[in-house]
C-alpha cells in the first residue's frame, strides 16, 4: 500500500525558552484515513498542531502537502493549503451568525452575501446532520453545536486535512456518535483527518493509525488494529503498567462509616432543583451523568458558587449558611472547578501566587501571607504534587494542561479542606497525571478528607468512589454502592431503564 | 433609518435589541418633549438643529463605533477635530484652496490613523494609551498653531458654508405670515453619507463582518483566517479619517476655531457609541444606533436647557445620568438573555 501520503512532516523541532517542545517529529497522514495522535500533556501533541495550523512557527523541518513542501505562517496559510483544524475550545464568534462563522475569513468578494450564506450553510448544516439554522447566532447553540458548525466549516472549505484536537470532551455520548458518523463520512470522501484526544476507548473506535509523542519526540507510529490498549498506554508513558494495576487495588471501596459531615436538605441554586445530599468524613463520592444532567451544577450550589435559592446545610451537624463561595470555604470546603481556564487559573500570575491565592482569600487580606511563607508553600506543593514548572515563580499560563490542574489542586489542599470537591480534575489531562489525581483522592480520603469527585469517564469514578449519585435530567435518579458500582449498573441507571 | 429588523423569525439579535430600545426611548422621549415643552420642539426645525449643531459629532461617532465594534477605543477624535478645525483655517486664510482644505483635513485625520493603528495593532501597545497620547499630542499642536481664536476670511468657504439645504414644506409660517422653510446645513448632508458608508461597511462589506468577529473573539478571528492586525488596523484608520471630515464639517458649522475647540467630544462621542447599543466590550454596535446614539443624547441637553435649567453642570450631570442608565438598561437586558439562553 504504497500510496503517496497527503501530508508529510519530517524532521520538526521548535523550542521554546528552556523547554524543547519537539525534536526530530516525523507524522504522516494518508488520504481518507483517522489518524490518531496520541501522548500525554506536553508529549508535544499541541504543539505540533500549532505548527501545522501557523499558530507557530518550527525551527527545523519540512512540511509536504500532496508531496510538495509547503510553508505555514499564519491560519490563513493552514486554510489555503487546505488544513483545518476544530480546536477544543470553540474558536468561533458568538456575536455572528452561524452561516457568517462558516464563510467568514475565506476567500470572497468585497461584499458580503448574507443571504447566500445562509442558503449555503443550511445545505451543509443539513447536510451533515447538524441542528441549527444558518441565521441563528452562533452565541444561542449548545457547545456542542457550536463545535460541530466549526467542523461544518472545515467540511465546506473542502479541507484535505482536518484536525480536530479533543473534539469530544464536551459531548455526550449521542454526540460523540454523530461526529464519529461525520468523520466515517469525512474519510470516505478521501479526508485525512488527524485525531487529538484523551479518550483511549475513542481511539481505538474510529482510528486506522495511531501516532506516539513522548516528551517531544516520536516514541512511533502503529496500525490500531496491532496495538494493543494496554501497550498504547505504556507507550505514552514510557513506563509500565504496575501503577495502573495498583490502582485497581485500592479500588471498589467499602462504603465508608465515618460520620457525616455534611449534610444539604432540598438544596437547590438558580441552576438546579432541590436535592438532599450528603457526606461522611473520609468518604469519596461522585456525580454521574451525562453532559447537562445537572451534575456540575449540584456541586456549585453546594459550593455556592451559583445563586443558592432554598435549603438547609448542616455540616457537623450544625445548621449553616453557603450563599456565596466564601462561606464555603470558611465551612472547610474546597471546589476545583469544571471550566479550569474560566473558573480556575489566573494564567498571567506565577505558580506560586495561583498556589496560595485561596489562602490569602480565607486568612482575609489584612493578613497577608509574607513572601518566604509563600514560596515555601508553593516549594512544598511543587514538590508533593510533582509540578513540572521552570520555577514557582513561571506563569500558570505557560504551564501544561495537567500541571495547571495541579496548581489548582495544591491552591485547594493548602487551606486543608475538610471536603474538596473536584469537578472534572481530569478533562484534558494526560494518563499518568490522571493516575497520580486519582492517587491523591483516595490518600486524602484516607486522612479523612471528604471528597467528592466528578469525572465524565465512569471507569476512574468507579476506581476511586465508594458512592455514586446519578442525576438525569437535573435530578438525583439513583445512588449505588458496594456490589452496584460496575459500569453496566451505572449505565443502566443514568440510562433509566429499571432504576430500582 | 428603519431599525434594521429581519422579516424572518429569528429573535432579534443583541445589536438590534439595545439599538431598537435606543430608538424607542429616543421616539418617546422626544413625544414627551413636543408634548410639555412645546416651543421649538414642535417645529421641525428643531431637528434639523440639532442635526446641523452636531454634525461633526455624529460623525466621529461612526468612527468611534467602528473601533469599538472590533473591541478598541480612539479617545483622541475631539483633539484630532479640533487640529484639523484650526489647520484648515489657517491655511483658508493664506488663500488656500477649498478642496485643499478638504484634502488636508483629510491628510491629517489618516496621518493619525495611520500612528495609532499602527502602533496599536503591529506594536500591540494598548489602544487607551496611543490615543490618550494622539490626543495630548493633537491638542498641543492645535495650540502651537495658534493661541488666538481664529475666523475663516475666505470667500469661496463662505459661500460653502452659507449653502444651506431648504425644505420648505418642512417650514413653518412665521408671525408676520412669511414661511421660513426648515434649513439644513451641508455638515449633515456629509454626515448622513458617512453614516451610510460606514453602515454598509459594517454590515455588508467583508472587512465590516471581520471587525464584529475581531470584537467578539479576538483569537477566534485570528483561527478563522481573518488578518487580525490589519483588521485593527483599518479600524483606526476609518476613526482617523472620520475625524478628519468632521474637524472640516465643524468648521463649516462654526468657521471659526479656538485651542479649545470640540473640547470633550471624544467623551461625546464614546457616549453615543454607549447608548446607541455599542458594547465597549466589542462585537456589538451599529452606526444607525449610533446616530439615535447621538440624537438622544443631544436631544435630553436641549430638553434641559429648554426646561430653564440653563447652566451648563446640568448638561453634564443628565449626561451623565443618561449614561449609567443605558448602561444599565443594557447589562439587565443582556443579561436577561444569557439566563433565558441558559434554561
Amino acid at each position: 500500500m504504497q500510496e503517496r501520503a497527503l501530508l508529510e512532516m519530517r524532521g520538526i523541532k521548535k523550542r521554546f525558552p528552556g523547554v524543547r517542545a519537539l525534536h526530530n517529529v516525523d507524522f504522516t497522514l494518508r488520504k481518507g484515513e483517522i489518524h490518531a495522535l496520541m501522548g500525554e500533556n506536553g508529549a508535544g501533541k499541541s504543539t505540533l498542531i500549532k505548527i501545522l495550523t501557523g499558530v507557530y512557527q518550527m525551527d527545523e523541518g519540512n512540511v509536504y502537502v500532496d508531496g510538495e513542501a509547503v510553508a505555514i505562517h499564519s491560519p490563513q496559510d493552514a486554510q489555503n493549503t487546505g488544513i483545518s483544524t476544530v480546536y477544543q475550545e470553540i474558536t468561533l464568534c458568538p456575536n455572528l451568525t452561524v452561516a457568517e462563522n462558516m464563510f467568514i475569513g475565506r476567500e470572497g468578494g468585497a461584499f458580503v452575501n448574507q443571504k447566500e450564506y445562509r442558503k449555503r450553510a443550511d445545505e451543509q448544516l443539513q447536510n451533515l446532520g447538524i441542528p441549527a439554522r444558518g441565521a441563528q447566532m452562533l452565541g444561542s447553540c449548545s457547545l456542542a453545536v457550536q463545535q460541530m458548525v466549526a467542523i461544518a466549516r472545515a467540511v465546506d472549505m473542502q479541507c484535505k486535512v482536518l484536525i480536530l484536537d479533543e473534539p469530544t470532551s464536551s459531548l455526550d455520548d449521542k454526540e460523540v456518535n454523530m461526529l464519529f458518523g461525520l468523520m466515517r463520512d469525512l474519510k470516505s470522501k478521501g479526508v485525512g483527518i488527524i485525531f487529538v484526544t484523551h479518550f483511549l476507548e475513542q481511539v481505538y473506535e474510529v482510528s486506522d493509525r495511531i501516532t506516539v509523542l513522548r516528551n517531544g519526540e516520536l516514541v512511533g507510529e502503529y496500525l490500531t488494529e496491532d496495538l494493543p490498549q494496554v501497550q498504547l498506554v505504556a507507550k505514552m508513558m514510557g513506563k509500565s503498567l504496575d501503577e495502573l494495576s495498583d490502582l485497581e487495588e485500592i479500588g471498589s471501596r467499602e462504603a465508608v462509616a465515618g460520620e457525616v459531615f455534611y449534610e444539604a436538605e432540598g438544596l437547590a441554586s438558580e441552576e438546579t432543583n432541590p436535592f438532599n445530599f450528603s457526606i461522611r468524613k473520609g468518604e469519596v463520592n461522585g456525580f454521574t451523568g451525562l453532559l447537562g444532567s445537572g451534575r456540575s451544577e449540584s456541586v456549585r450550589a453546594i459550593f455556592g458558587a451559583d445563586k443558592v435559592t432554598g435549603g438547609k446545610v448542616n455540616i457537623n451537624g450544625k445548621e449553616v449558611k453557603i450563599s456565596r463561595p466564601i462561606d464555603a470555604m470558611k465551612s472547610g470546603i474546597g471546589y476545583l472547578a469544571e471550566d479550569r481556564k474560566r473558573d480556575g487559573i489566573i494564567a498571567d500570575l506565577s505558580v506560586r501566587e495561583n498556589i496560595i491565592l485561596a489562602l490569602q482569600v480565607m486568612n482575609g487580606f489584612f493578613k497577608p501571607i509574607s513572601r518566604s511563607e509563600s514560596e515555601a508553600f508553593a516549594d512544598e506543593y511543587i514538590k508533593a504534587l510533582k509540578i513540572k514548572t521552570a520555577s514557582s515563580e513561571t506563569p500558570v499560563g505557560s504551564l501544561s494542561g495537567g500541571n495547571q490542574q495541579k496548581v489548582i489542586l495544591a491552591r485547594w489542599l493548602l487551606t486543608h479542606p475538610d471536603y474538596l470537591i473536584l469537578d472534572e480534575p481530569t478533562r484534558g489531562i494526560d494518563v499518568g497525571t490522571k493516575l497520580e489525581i486519582q492517587k491523591l483522592v483516595l490518600q486524602l480520603a484516607k486522612e479523612g478528607v471528604s471528597v467528592t469527585f466528578i469525572s465524565s469517564e465512569v471507569e476512574e469514578m468507579l476506581r476511586t468512589c465508594s458512592r455514586l449519585i446519578v442525576m438525569r435530567d437535573r435530578h438525583i435518579v439513583g445512588e449505588l454502592k458496594g456490589q452496584d458500582l460496575n459500569q453496566a449498573q451505572v449505565m443502566k441507571t443514568i440510562a433509566g431503564g429499571e432504576a430500582e | 433609518m428603519n431599525e434594521n429588523v429581519k422579516k424572518k423569525r429569528e429573535p432579534l439579535n443583541d445589536t438590534q435589541l439595545l439599538m431598537t430600545i435606543t430608538i424607542c426611548i429616543f421616539i418617546v422621549m422626544y413625544l414627551l418633549a413636543m408634548a410639555l415643552l412645546k416651543g421649538g420642539f414642535l417645529h421641525a426645525q428643531q431637528i434639523f438643529d440639532l442635526l446641523n449643531d452636531n454634525a461633526s459629532l455624529i460623525i466621529v461617532s461612526c468612527g468611534l463605533t467602528v473601533v469599538m465594534i472590533g473591541g478598541g477605543i480612539d479617545i483622541s477624535v475631539g483633539a484630532v477635530t479640533s487640529l484639523v478645525v484650526m489647520s484648515c483655517i489657517l491655511y483658508l486664510n493664506k488663500g488656500g484652496n477649498v478642496l485643499l482644505a478638504l484634502m488636508l483635513a483629510l491628510g491629517i485625520g489618516l496621518a493619525f490613523g495611520l500612528v495609532h493603528g499602527f502602533l496599536i495593532s503591529y506594536l500591540e501597545i494598548q489602544p487607551f494609551i496611543v490615543t490618550l497620547a494622539g490626543m495630548f499630542f493633537a491638542r498641543g499642536m492645535t495650540t502651537i498653531l495658534s493661541v488666538n481664536p481664529q475666523k475663516v476670511d475666505h470667500e469661496g468657504f463662505e459661500t460653502l458654508r452659507n449653502t444651506k439645504i431648504e425644505i420648505p414644506w418642512l417650514g413653518y409660517v412665521a408671525k408676520n405670515g412669511n414661511l421660513v422653510p426648515a434649513r439644513m446645513e451641508l455638515g449633515v448632508v456629509i454626515a448622513f453619507f458617512c453614516i451610510i458608508v460606514v453602515f454598509v461597511i459594517l454590515m455588508f462589506h467583508r472587512l465590516g463582518r471581520n471587525f464584529y468577529a475581531m470584537g467578539g473573539n479576538q483569537q477566534s478571528a485570528l483561527m478563522l483566517g481573518i488578518n487580525v492586525k490589519k483588521t485593527r488596523f483599518l479600524s483606526y484608520i476609518i476613526s482617523g479619517l472620520l475625524s478628519g471630515i468632521s474637524g472640516f464639517v465643524l468648521m463649516m458649522h462654526t468657521g471659526a476655531g479656538n485651542a479649545t475647540n470640540a473640547a470633550g467630544m471624544e467623551m461625546n462621542a464614546i457616549a453615543s457609541s454607549i447608548i446607541g447599543g455599542t458594547l465597549l466590550t466589542g462585537g456589538v454596535g451599529n452606526v444607525a444606533g449610533t446616530f439615535f446614539g447621538t440624537m438622544t443624547l443631544t436631544t435630553i441637553k436641549k430638553i434641559v436647557v429648554s426646561s430653564g435649567l440653563k447652566d451648563p453642570w446640568w448638561q453634564s450631570i443628565t449626561t451623565g445620568g443618561m449614561l449609567c442608565f443605558f448602561i444599565l438598561l443594557q447589562s439587565i437586558v443582556l443579561g436577561k438573555r444569557q439566563k433565558k439562553k441558559k434554561a
